[in-house]
């Protein structure tokens, strides 16, 4: 691990890991040994080493799935499902599971052909419904936190995206904790300091059984082209990413960005569900379903 | 020779050289993959034998972030 400066073996690594990990949870003071965690899971590497990593470190962490109905060629919802649930099953793991076909009426590449932004790439009503799905079962089901596996590559990759278009808001929420607001909870990413390959390795070596295969519309996208292009740079300068994202962070804690409180403002509650929006008055424009959308009433995706 | 194998694609290399200059001569990101040998996770700097076959594994994710 030349970003390290760091050499291990197998069984040092597996332990390195999660120390780590437990290290930054503690560092960007994410949660307690009691709270409740919820993990949301979708059957990929990141997430279930992420499950394995909190429940080794004794956290009380059930874990979320989010059906989406997405299946292409190989079946990519139903076999991430399926191996979702083994991992569970095997560690004798609680798992929340939430079809999105059968609780809105429709799987994910549907709902989004029903709206403009989503012909032919669900992307964004998928991370949409996702966001909606998780806040809702965290909030409804008691839990404090919600910690998605997000890796070091996958926040230098948004992070990049957000700074070539300087994105000034979404450079100010970027972060290992989103901390609870009104109707919002606390959202936590304990992986962001782990390149995705260290990811990949943990699984491997751990045994982890997860799904091989990528979302067949996560093809081409520009997530994944933003982190070629951060691995070419990676490749010769050993540390870039990790460089680029903590001093992010760092810039931030800084005071480089406008004062917190004044993009908080800006966010208010949908007046169909309650769960917080940057655009309550423009809810239309940006994606509307004519759907029921859940038990609430709420037919919008805000 | 040593094939390289990343999901329906193989490659071939000279045994003798290093994986990370394997991974370069096929044109794969090194950062992109890790790499097996008989189930077992083999690094960068690991000499390719004549007659290996090394797996590799695409690491990278993508899509919309949730």
């Amino acid at each position: 691990m030349r970003q390290h400066k760091l050499a291990l073996c197998k069984e040092h690594f597996l332990d390195w890991l999660p120390e780590q990990t437990e290290r930054f949870i503690k560092k960007y003071e994410m949660f307690t040994h009691h709270e409740k965690v919820l993990v949301a899971v979708s059957g990929g590497k990141d997430s279930l080493a992420l499950w394995d990593i909190l429940t080794r470190l004794g956290y009380q962490a059930d874990g979320l799935y989010i059906g989406l109905g997405i299946d292409g060629e190989f079946g990519y919802s139903s076999e991430s499902q399926r191996l979702t649930q083994k991992f569970a099953n095997e560690r004798n793991l609680k798992l929340h599971i939430v079809d999105v076909e059968k609780e809105y009426g429709q799987p994910i590449p549907v709902l989004a052909d029903l709206t403009k932004r989503g012909h032919g790439r669900p992307c964004s009503v998928c991370g949409l419904t996702k966001r909606h799905v998780m806040n809702r079962i965290a909030r409804d089901l008691g839990f404090a936190v919600l910690a998605t596996g997000h890796n070091l590559d996958d926040e230098a990759a948004v992070l990049f995206g957000n700074t070539l278009n300087w994105l000034g808001e979404y450079l100010l929420r970027q972060n290992p904790v989103l901390p609870a607001s009104p109707g919002l909870a606390r959202k936590v990413k304990p992986l962001c300091r782990f390149y995705e390959r260290e990811m990949a390795a943990y699984a491997f070596l751990r045994g982890i059984e997860y799904i091989y295969e990528e979302c067949p519309f996560a093809v081409g996208s520009k997530t994944t082209y933003y982190k070629e292009l951060l691995n070419q740079l990676e490749v010769k300068r050993p540390g870039a990413k990790l460089t680029f994202y903590v001093k992010f962070l760092e810039a931030r804690q800084q005071g480089i960005f406008a004062e917190k409180e004044k993009i908080q403002a800006t966010l208010a509650p949908c007046s169909n569900c309650g769960q917080p929006t940057s655009a309550p008055g423009n809810l239309r424009s940006r994606l509307v379903l004519v759907l029921s959308f859940d038990g609430t009433g709420c037919t919008g995706f805000n | 020779m040593v094939k390289l194998i990343l999901r329906d694609k193989e490659y071939e290399v000279r045994p003798g050289m290093d994986l990370l200059a394997a991974l370069e001569k096929c044109g794969i990101m090194p950062e992109s993959v890790i790499a097996s040998r008989e189930g077992e996770l083999i690094l960068d700097d690991e000499i390719l034998k004549a007659g290996d076959e090394i797996k590799l594994v695409s690491v990278i994710s993508g899509g919309s972030t949730v």
